[in-house]
């Protein structure tokens, strides 16, 4: 290879690459919703508290949608992330209270994510190994690692009272210059998670994973390997959001993985990552999770009724994904109007 | 070339007594073949006689049940063989279709598998981004037709995807490209520009195992023929001792033979 520069070097940014910024139309949507609240809900959209609150319950499912924006970048799926939440959270509740001593609850904490990290090698090894479809098996370890959750629990919640005040406490469910640290730690993982996806040799092997495992194969990526790398960080991520989850209650729920599957998924899908692999926006799950996690406050501050939340949620989910087709792939938008308004 | 002038071997790539079995069929039966420093290869036979099997032995993506290869007369390690391996000892594959990621930019397509990166893995994005638009611009003359580093694959013709696909095997300084019929489906003026990068990778001192149905294109670009069949070389030919209409009318015999066997 030759290193002359070139006689004509390549403009910095091409204009068509500045408009497509990545997650511009999510984050336009994101700023549209919270103009909609705040007209709807001056009273509590122009003041602090409901943005602090978002910031602590978001964070674990932000945290989890992230995992699960790689592994969809690889054409993969993970259903199992719920039951990490029970089975980590149990290890860290657990080993916390076993050893009375301070630094016991940062061993929970390792404990956590290595028993995420366990339960993804076991999927890796599932899907990569024997080739079982991730969708498939990860229901299946899914069920089978939270019913282990609930008879080493008892199925019993745990509470973690004497952590108040601890430094693991200030540290994962803290403040920082008045903002909670949840917040930091999903914001840093959202970096660390994007650099892997667009700047890491890892990303770009899931990327082509994701876009078609022959070419990944012939190109010298080992598909096998990766992949199972790949369920590993999704199960740590887990454990990590698992004990964030359970140090802000600072209490231990065998359920509290329930009903965060359909939230983290959704963020991601919002966000405009495609769910048929091989291209992903970190960026627009990060917002993603935000509408998704501002969605159920905002609409019952606003005076909706809590029950339409959900019709809501599902509204925002579909016109979400219709727009980043539309972006995307204008065409096939075409096509549907031609098929819908003219006349045969 | 520097590392062309200090190797000294006969054959690039050379097999001896190579099988390869998947469960119960036999796709490769005892093949032995040789090929020069700087011969370009055709190789032709039915679908199923076994050249992609044949091609993804040599290149390490399928293991093979038995037999030896020898890369510059060097015997290889089957243990140790893999993509990346043949990569390093510059062997490059051109896929027909199937070997560039269809969403990806071209930045990435160039250097996946070996990319430039830091010692932490992380890819020098930038350094990709230009050396890939060189070779547009210079190796393959992509220049004011609105293909650069960051374009996707998916944007591409036919033609333009082999033509990346073959310009990153130069790039790569391959003293062995295969080429897995890299002409089908293609527009005629496509076809052209993909003939004639094989005719760059004998000029430029190459070697080329080029599997191609077309019969005129492999009998004019090709030094020598082998034809394969359920698994087995069954000949070894110079274009140059035969002419196109005796090769077609030798490719039809052994049709007959083989449907005359099956009776």
């Amino acid at each position: 290879m030759s290193d002359t520069p070139l006689k004509h070097p390549i403009p910095a940014l091409n204009p068509r690459a500045a408009i497509k910024l990545e997650g511009l139309p999510i984050i336009i949507v994101f700023f549209v919703l919270i103009g909609l609240f705040i007209f709807f809900a001056p009273t509590v959209f122009l003041h602090w508290p409901i943005y602090n609150s978002f910031l602590v319950t978001i964070p674990p499912m932000m945290i989890l949608s992230l995992g699960l924006t790689l592994v969809i970048a690889a054409g993969e799926i993970d259903l199992s992330f719920p039951a990490v939440i029970a089975l980590s959270g149990f290890l860290f509740a657990h080993v916390t209270r076993t050893y009375g001593a301070p630094w016991s609850a940062w061993i929970g904490l390792l404990a956590a994510i290595a028993g995420g990290a366990l339960i993804g090698v076991v999927n890796g090894l599932l899907v990569a190994v024997i080739g079982i479809p991730s969708i498939i098996i990860t229901i299946g370890t899914s069920f089978f690692w939270s019913g282990i959750a609930t008879v080493l629990s008892g199925g019993m919640s745990y509470t973690l009272q004497r952590l108040t005040g601890s430094a693991i406490n200030g540290i994962f469910s803290g403040t920082l210059f008045g903002i909670p640290t949840e917040a930091f730690w999903a914001l840093g993982v959202a970096v660390a998670v994007w650099f892997i996806l667009n700047r890491h040799r890892f990303g770009e092997h899931l990327l082509f994973i994701g876009d078609s495992r022959e070419v990944a194969r012939v190109v010298g990526i080992n598909t096998v390997r990766e992949r199972i790398k790949l369920f590993t960080l999704m199960g740590a991520l887990g454990g990590f959001a698992s004990v964030l989850l359970t140090l802000e209650n600072l209490s231990y729920f065998p359920t509290q993985g329930q009903g965060i599957l359909l939230s983290a998924l959704a963020a991601v899908f919002i966000g405009g990552t495609s769910v048929f692999g091989g291209t992903a926006t970190v960026i627009g799950s990060v917002f993603g999770a935000l509408i998704i996690g501002m969605l159920d406050a905002g609409i019952v501050a606003t005076g909706v009724a809590g029950f339409w939340v959900e019709v809501i949620v599902g509204l925002v989910f579909v016109g979400a994904v219709v727009l980043h087709i539309g972006i995307d792939d204008p065409a096939r938008i075409r096509q549907l109007q031609r098929r819908l308004f003219t006349k045969p | 070339m520097e590392s062309t002038a200090a190797r000294t071997y006969e054959h690039i790539v050379r097999a001896e007594n190579l099988s390869v079995s998947f469960g119960k069929v036999r796709a490769l039966a005892e093949i032995d073949l040789a090929i020069g420093r700087n011969e370009i290869v055709g190789l032709i036979g039915d679908n199923g006689a076994g050249k992609s099997t044949l091609i993804k032995t040599l290149t390490g993506v399928i293991p093979p049940s038995a037999g030896r290869l020898f890369i510059r007369d060097q015997p290889v390690d089957w243990a140790n063989f893999s993509v990346r391996r043949a990569h390093d000892l510059r062997f490059e594959t051109v896929y027909q279709e199937k070997s560039l990621g269809e969403k990806q930019p071209l930045w990435r397509n160039f250097f996946v598998g070996r990319q430039i990166t830091n010692r932490f893995g992380f890819i020098r994005v930038r350094e990709q981004r230009r050396i890939a638009n060189e070779i547009l611009q210079r190796q393959l003359g992509f220049r004011g037709v609105g293909i650069d580093a960051d374009s996707t694959v998916a944007k591409l013709s036919g033609g333009e995807r082999q033509g990346i696909a073959i310009g990153r095997a130069m790039h790569f300084d391959a003293d062995l490209i295969i080429l897995d019929e890299p002409t089908t489906a293609l527009a005629i003026k496509e076809v052209q520009k993909v003939l004639d990068f094989v005719r760059r990778i004998k000029d430029s001192g190459r070697a080329a195992i080029y599997i191609e149905h077309n019969l005129a294109h492999v009998h004019a670009l090709a030094d020598r023929l082998i034809v394969l069949d359920r698994g087995r070389i069954v000949a070894n030919l110079r274009p140059a001792d035969l002419s196109l209409e005796d090769l077609t009318l030798f490719l039809i015999d052994l049709q007959k033979t083989k449907i005359e066997a099956a009776a």
